[in-house]
């Protein structure tokens, strides 16, 4: 293994264990039925909400390559076929990749 | 030690209808192949997936090492990217703490501390007794870590044979995946709210500051959703 891409696994690796790590540390005092984890809870979920806004709006990696159009219309019909499906997750899932796929080669 | 019973409970959760391992393994089988476009050995990429094991923050670390970013400003960008993990874990954790449990696993097994992992935990964990929610949580990460471990495996290895339109149709899988979930655990009117506002503010607040808009929108919405839910609950 080269030394720079071993080095750069182990940082990104230890970034990301400390947030996990300090989460884990501050748990430890909340009760599950207390204020501050109704709080956090809410934090979680925007937190994670704008996390996937961000990642269809301002993508980062190979979705860079296609267009805002292509990525809204594959969300939009995607979140249809999850209505239609009964809330199920994996058919918008396959849907939106095959669809983007799709878009992508004809626009 | 760790309850078989809950502990393959956990690991079979993956195996359901509306499991997330297909989002997954499509997720990690791009990861795989951008790892071996950036010159990553198999063993280096398999190394990176278990011990990051978060997307965003691999893509970050891929990003930064193409434009030649020091291990400093690769840590920055990963931690601020990753900082999402920390309200995960302290809106998760309290609901696995039993007194009867080591700290051990609580410290190793937030290692797992991920959206598919979370997501499953957060609608399963009340059909599990209190005292083995760890047990069945470390089940849990033990299933997504291996979905995604498979799917850096064959991302690597077919990577020759997947076409632009193919990587991008898999890249787009993964956070229409986690809207669908998102969307289906809004069942609260502090849950609903907080995804509405974390969807809207998250591209607004990104327009002025990029590095921040994940925490900030999640700090702002979370906060706002939070303040309305109390408030129509008195």
């Amino acid at each position: 293994m080269s030394a720079n891409i071993v080095y750069a696994i182990l940082v990104t690796s230890l970034a990301t264990f400390l947030s996990r790590f300090l989460g884990v540390v501050s748990s430890q005092g909340i009760k599950e039925k207390s204020k501050l984890f109704r709080w956090f809870n809410c934090l979680a979920y925007a937190t994670l909400a704008a996390l996937i806004a961000r990642t269809i709006i301002f993508p980062a990696g190979v979705l860079v390559d296609s267009t805002y159009f292509s990525r809204l219309i594959v969300v939009l019909l995607s979140l249809f076929v999850f209505f239609i499906s009964k809330k199920n997750y994996i058919y918008p899932t396959i849907f939106s990749a095959i669809c983007m796929a799709i878009i992508n080669n004809y626009i | 030690m760790i309850n078989k019973k809950f502990f393959f409970r956990g690991y079979r959760s993956i195996l359901t209808h509306d499991s997330p391992a297909i989002a997954l393994t499509c997720c990690f089988i791009a990861i795989g192949a951008l790892f071996k476009n950036l010159g990553f050995n198999i063993q280096e990429s398999i190394f990176s997936t278990m011990l990051t094991y978060a997307l965003p923050g691999s893509l970050v670390m891929a990003e930064s090492m193409l434009i030649g970013a020091s291990l400093f400003n690769i840590f920055l960008a990963v931690w601020f990217v990753n900082a999402r993990l920390y309200p995960m874990t302290v809106s998760l954790f309290p609901l696995m703490m039993h007194k009867s449990q080591p700290k051990w696993k609580y410290y190793f097994s937030c290692h797992f501390i991920a959206v598919s992992a979370w997501l499953i935990m957060r609608s399963n964990y009340k059909q599990i007794p209190k005292k083995h929610r760890i047990d069945y949580w470390i089940g849990i990460g033990s299933a997504t870590v291996s979905v995604s471990v498979l799917g850096t495996y064959i991302g690597f290895s077919f990577s020759d044979y997947f076409n632009k339109d193919m990587m991008i149709g898999l890249a787009i899988l993964n956070p229409v995946y986690f809207l669908c979930m998102m969307v289906g655990a809004s069942k609260t009117i502090q849950i609903t709210l907080s995804v509405a506002l974390g969807i809207i503010l998250g591209p607004v607040i990104y327009l002025f500051s990029p590095e921040w808009s994940i925490l900030l929108a999640g700090v702002i919405g979370g906060t706002i959703a939070y303040l309305v839910g109390e408030h129509s609950v008195s």
